[in-house]
Order: C-alpha cells, then sequence, then structure tokens
C-alpha cells in the first residue's frame, strides 16, 4: 500500500486544460448540429463505441482519452456499455458489410434525443477502404451522422475538441 | 547440420512414402525454401512435418486464370518450407491440413470463402470469414469478381452459423458480440458454462473483414505499405516493415542500412507502447486501476515523442518501400537516450508491485493456462508462446537485419498463465529498452530514402517480422506493370484466437476479460 501510495504522489496530477473549441475548431469538425439539442447533454453525456470496422488504431487513441493527461470523464462524459444508456455513438472505421446490421441495430437502441459522432478517416469517408464488396465505406453511408472527427486516427486532442463541440460545451 | 541438410532429411522421409517434390527456383522467396508437390500429396507432406515437430505457419492461394497455385508454410526451428501446388479450377479440391494441424482450421475455410477450394476432410468445412455480404457461390478473390461485388444493397445480420452445442443439466450459453461493452473491436463469443465454470468458448470472427487482399490487387508500392499499416493499426510499423521488406525482396533492393536501423527503432517503440497499454489493461480488467494509470501515463509520454519526432502518435506511414518517411532529427538521438533511462527508472516502481502484490497474484497466477503442446500445435508465436515454454523470436532465430548484429535476449517462460504473459511483457519492455540503446550507438550515418525498383514481371517476396504480437509473415506478388497482383500479411492474431478458446477451458466467466486481454489478438488483423 504504501509503495502504491508513494507511487502516487510522486506521479501528481498531470491532467491539462481542455483545448480551446474556437469557431475555426469547429468548423474544421464539420459540425451542424442543433444547438437546442446539444445543450441539453451539457454536464453528462454517455457515449456507446461501435467499432464498425476499424484497423483498431482509432480506438488506441479513444482510449488515450482516459488517460490521465486528457481525463474526459471530467467533463461528464463517459463510456457506456450500452446503446441503451447512451446519449451519442461514436462509430470508428468504414462500415465493414459485415458490421452494417450491428450498427444500425445499435443507433435505433439508442432513445432519442441522440447525436453521431464519426471518428477517424474511414468512419468519416471510409478511408483507405472506401465502399467495396466488403465495405460500405463512411459511416454516413449507413446511419446520419451529425458530427465528424478527420484524422487517421485521430489524435485525443482532435478526439475532445470534437466531442466537447457536439455537445456544445465551449468553455 | 548443415544448411540444406534438415530439407534433404525432409526431401528423403517424403521419398520413403513415395512423395515426390522438386524445388522450383529454390531462392526466389528467400529466406523461404520452395517444394513444389503434386496436390494428392499435399496432407502427406503436411503429415511428415507435423510428425518431424514442425510448426504451420499460414496458408494462401495466388488465383490464375487456369488454376490457383496454393501455398502452406512449415517452420522448422529457424528454417522454414513453403509447400506449393497447383489446384486446377476445373476441380478446385486440397486435402486439409487441419487433422494434423489444428492451427489450419481457420485459415483454410478463409481460403475456401474467398478463392473457392474446397478442403477435403476439414474437420469443420463451413464458412468463416464469409457472413452475408457475399454468397456462397462468389469468391471475392477470383479475378473476375468486381471489387464492387454484387451483393445485396443492405448486407443482413449473419444467422445459421453452425456453433457446436454442449447439452447437459445446468449447462448454459452466453451468447457476446460483435458490440461489446467497451472500447473494442467487434467479434462474437459463444460461451457454456455451468455456474460459473466455462466449459466451451466458441469465437465467431470475420466482422472487420474490410476486403484488404482484394484491394491490394492493383495498388502501386507506396499505398500497398500505407494499407499494410492499416492491417492492425497497433502493428502499424511491423505490418508496413514486413509489406515493404516482401517488395524489396521481389526486387532484390538493398535499403541503406540507416532506414533499416531506425526501423527496427520503430519496432521496438511500437512494442513498448503495446506492452504498456496492455499491461496496464491486464491489471485493470482485475479491478487494480492504478496501474492502469500508471502505464497509461507512460504509453501517453512515448507516443508523444512519437509525434514531436516522427510525426505520428502511432508511427503509421513511416516506414516507406525502400526506407522511410522521414529521418530521425539530429537531435533526436539525445532526447530518446534520456527517453530510454526515464523510462527504465520509471518503469521500475511500477513493476515492482505488478511482480508482488497479492491481489494481483490472486487473479492472474494461474488462471488462463496454455500448455506449451498445445502453444506447439495451434502454432502460437509471440509472448502467448514465450510464456508457455517456446520461445522463438525471429529478431534472434532467423534474424533480418539490423538485427542480425544486435544481441536480441527473449524471455522464456514455462506457466503459461495470464502472470507469466504479463512477466513476458514486462521483460520485453527492459529488452527493447536495451535494443533501443544499442541502435542509437550503431546508428549509421546517411540516407533513409531510396527509390524501389521497377519490379520484373511476377516478382514475388516474402517479409518476415517479429512484432510485438508475434510473427508476420507477409507475400507480396506484383503484375506485369509493376502494381500489386497479390497481397497476403497473415497477422500471429490467426493462431492466437484458437488459444484463446484453448486457454479459457475451466476458469470461470468473470476472468474472461483479463484472458483475453492477456493474449489480445487482433480483430482486424485476422478478418483482413
Ligand atoms: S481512420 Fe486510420 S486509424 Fe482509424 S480505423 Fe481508419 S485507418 Fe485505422
Amino acid at each position: 500500500m504504501l509503495r502504491i501510495l508513494r507511487q502516487i504522489g510522486r506521479t501528481g496530477v498531470l491532467t491539462e486544460a481542455p483545448p480551446a473549441t474556437d469557431d475555426a475548431a469547429l468548423e474544421a469538425a464539420g459540425i451542424e448540429l442543433r444547438r437546442t439539442l446539444s445543450s441539453r447533454f451539457r454536464g453528462s453525456f454517455a457515449i456507446r463505441h461501435v467499432d464498425a470496422g476499424s484497423c483498431n488504431g482509432c480506438e488506441l487513441e479513444i482510449h488515450a482519452l482516459n488517460n490521465p493527461y486528457y481525463d474526459l470523464e471530467r467533463f461528464g462524459v463517459h463510456f457506456v456499455a450500452s446503446p441503451r444508456h447512451a446519449d451519442g455513438l461514436l462509430i470508428t472505421g468504414p462500415v465493414s458489410r459485415h458490421m452494417e446490421t450491428a450498427l444500425r441495430r445499435t443507433w435505433r437502441a439508442m432513445p432519442a434525443p441522440k447525436i453521431a459522432i464519426s471518428a477517424g478517416e474511414c468512419a468519416c469517408t471510409g478511408g483507405m477502404f472506401g465502399v467495396s464488396y466488403a465495405s460500405c465505406g463512411r459511416a454516413d453511408n449507413v446511419i446520419p451522422i451529425d458530427v465528424r472527427i478527420p484524422g487517421c486516427p485521430p489524435t485525443p486532442t482532435r478526439l475532445l475538441q470534437g466531442i466537447l463541440a457536439a455537445i456544445g460545451d465551449q468553455r | 547440420m548443415t544448411d540444406r541438410d534438415w530439407l534433404l532429411e525432409y526431401r528423403r522421409r517424403l521419398g520413403e512414402e513415395g512423395v515426390s517434390c522438386s524445388a522450383p527456383d529454390p531462392d526466389t522467396l528467400a529466406p523461404v525454401v520452395r517444394l513444389s508437390l503434386a496436390a494428392q500429396d499435399w496432407r502427406r507432406a503436411a503429415e511428415m512435418a507435423a510428425a518431424l515437430g514442425w510448426r504451420w505457419a499460414g496458408i494462401w492461394g495466388d488465383p490464375g486464370p487456369e488454376d490457383c497455385l496454393v501455398r502452406a508454410c512449415l517452420v522448422h526451428d529457424d528454417r522454414r518450407v513453403l509447400l506449393e501446388t497447383r489446384v486446377p479450377w476445373s476441380e478446385p479440391v486440397l486435402d486439409s491440413h487441419a487433422r494434423c494441424y489444428p492451427a489450419a482450421d481457420r485459415m483454410e475455410r478463409h481460403a475456401q470463402d474467398l478463392l473457392g477450394i474446397t478442403f477435403h476432410d476439414h474437420p469443420h468445412g463451413h464458412r468463416w470469414t464469409r457472413h452475408r455480404a457475399w454468397r456462397e457461390q462468389d469468391h471475392p478473390l477470383a479475378p473476375d469478381f468486381p471489387v464492387h461485388g454484387h451483393g445485396p444493397k443492405r448486407t443482413p445480420a449473419d444467422t445459421n452459423y453452425p456453433f457446436v452445442r454442449i447439452q447437459g443439466s445446468g449447462v448454459y450459453e452466453i451468447p457476446v458480440g460483435p458490440v461489446h461493452a467497451g472500447i473494442i473491436e467487434p467479434g462474437h463469443f459463444r460461451f457454456q458454462a455451468v455456474g460459473e465454470e466455462v466449459l466451451r468458448l466458441e469465437t465467431r470472427l470475420g466482422y472487420v473483414h474490410k476486403g484488404i487482399e482484394k484491394i491490394a490487387v492493383g495498388t502501386e508500392p507506396a499505398a500497398l505499405a500505407r494499407l499494410a499499416g492499416r492491417v492492425s493499426g497497433d502493428s502499424t510499423v511491423v505490418h508496413a516493415w514486413a509489406a515493404c521488406q516482401a517488395m524489396e525482396r521481389a526486387t532484390d533492393h538493398g535499403v541503406p542500412a540507416r532506414a533499416l536501423h531506425l526501423r527496427a527503432l520503430l519496432a521496438e517503440r511500437e512494442r513498448i507502447a503495446n506492452h504498456l497499454g496492455d499491461i496496464g489493461a491486464i491489471c485493470n480488467d482485475v479491478g487494480f486501476a492504478f496501474v492502469h494509470m500508471q502505464c497509461a501515463r507512460l504509453r501517453e509520454q512515448w507516443q508523444r515523442r512519437n509525434h514531436e519526432l516522427f510525426g505520428h502518435r502511432l508511427l503509421m506511414d513511416v516506414v516507406a518501400p525502400g526506407g522511410l518517411a522521414c529521418d530521425l532529427p539530429a537531435d533526436g538521438i539525445d532526447t530518446l537516450r534520456a527517453d530510454h533511462q526515464v523510462l527504465r527508472q520509471d518503469v521500475e516502481p511500477i513493476f515492482a508491485i505488478v511482480d508482488d502484490h497479492p491481489s494481483l497474484d490472486d487473479r492472474l497466477l494461474g488462471t488462463g493456462r496454455l500448455s506449451r503442446e498445445d502453444a506447439r500445435m495451434l502454432g502460437c508465436t509471440g509472448y502467448v508462446a514465450k510464456a508457455s515454454g517456446l520461445s522463438f523470436d525471429l529478431r534472434r532465430d532467423q534474424p533480418y537485419p539490423p538485427y542480425d548484429r544486435l544481441r536480441v535476449t527473449v524471455p522464456d517462460l514455462q506457466e503459461g498463465d495470464v502472470a507469466s504473459r504479463v512477466r513476458v511483457r514486462m521483460e520485453e519492455i527492459h529488452a527493447s529498452l536495451d535494443l533501443l540503446d544499442q541502435l542509437l550507438d550503431t546508428l549509421p550515418p546517411g540516407e533513409v530514402a531510396s527509390d524501389l525498383p521497377r519490379p520484373a514481371p511476377d516478382a514475388q517476396g516474402i517479409g518476415l517480422i517479429e512484432g510485438w504480437r508475434g510473427e508476420i509473415m507477409t507475400y507480396v506478388r506484383f503484375d506485369q506493370t509493376g502494381r500489386i497482383a497479390r497481397f497476403f500479411p497473415r497477422d500471429p492474431s490467426w493462431f492466437l484466437w484458437p488459444a484463446l478458446e484453448r486457454l479459457i477451458h475451466d476458469n470461470i466467466v468473470p476472468d474472461f476479460p483479463v484472458c483475453n486481454k492477456s493474449v489480445n489478438g487482433s480483430y482486424s488483423g485476422h478478418d483482413l
């Protein structure tokens, strides 16, 4: 126990100030969000993540959001295990045809109001995989997307900006 | 034994069985030795290799107009053979290797789904990679199959997959996935349990099949390297390296020494980043968040340095055909040396706690045990094999530059449980830090990029790279115009998923997450 406490003390607090989300950044994230909707989520936003066919690079950076530097939960944003508990769906990867129905069902299982966020080049544009016999391409081709966070993969900072912007948190 | 004696011995034994084989251009796929045989001897040749204790390392087909050239790779200590046979489209049937090599089970079914070759006497001949995106009579890798396919507009969910069923009083089934309760890749797990105890686990993968082998056809070398870097994002460096190595061997191209050194440096950085992340995640899965946060902190610092020096946090697209896309900045060497020292000091107190903490011992020791025999039979490599008494590592046992000039220490543990897999990873972080220092000490000056020469028609090559997860083997063939005709990246995960199914036996259902994380197969690398 002492060893653990000592190590915690030595490490200190590493969490960094959130990135500014100015209007230019919002524009870049391609946000077409109804602000009335977003204001409802202020302070508490539950995300269900679905990997619809990613290479798993995007997942690594989404994981990083929970590390002590970004600490996503301090904004009231947390990941939940069931779409029934979720306000937002975070989608990565081109949507593989084998995940198409699972993604639709997950989206349908979420209660309204809800928003869909595509994270990463693949989910935003189809990326290198595009549309093929095995892939439906970008997430928009399967469900309506509200917010896009580009990058291959998007850095945790970009993800944080995108998610905060999506829920109208302008601090 | 001299270098080729083992091969003579194998061929002599095959001859005794009445199997004749020839070695076409023995060196076209060096360091792998090709052995061509008739389709009817396909099974015999594998049985013989199995009797000699060789490891089965993959199968793939290269479709032509008349027939399909099928290849299977067998590994004996540090040497490997590629069995080859031609299967005519008029009768696309080949004997299965899966009876003598359980490792072959799913990769043969993948070849069956994508190429249309039926594997005779396969213990489970049903589909694997195919769900419902294309019809049974269609085969995406057939030359006349359009890349857009002709499947339904919407792909329905997969149904009627013949899962094995267990019956008995008190036996119940837990279906999980494809969408899991966390930030992970999709796949389906079917548990059969009594009380808390798992009797059987069957995985059903293929959900993230993106047609990588098909869309690779017709690409340029540079685009193939980028695609290879997205076969499995956590292994982007080593997959890109394996593809580039295959293309460079196909064109007989010498890569600048500095580029090779830096590729190894990137690969070791990737290994450390993933091991840090996974050690933390394993501890988190048994409720010990402290280590998770500490490791996540170190991993984040490591990734930030990647971004600063190489322009990408995961090091994507740095490895390119002929060398690297960017050089290490001049002041990078000192920065990295200092980083290595800092990481050594930083992990020490954390690893000391992981090594000896009663609540971790309680959950990790003896959990998810994989025997040496099973690991061998299933073809495992990487930390899963090293924790179960099979310490094979390409970097030491079949070294490619620059590892041929470095001292590589490879962990060798016997227990095969989750705790051993964690220990292998901790030891590998130290070993990689030593390698990183050796690489910096011997970093040659000069260029890091060179132009890949124009490939000869049909030029082919094999890339063999030890990734952090295990051995990666990649086959590349060019067409007549210097574009890619065939790309098959074989991730070690093919052999890790069956290992997970086996090691979960008799464990309790709540220990599944930690067992899964300790194996950490890639879904994307497997589904392609
Ligand atoms: S955007 Fe890049 S990192 Fe994300 S899934 Fe696609 S290829 Fe992988």
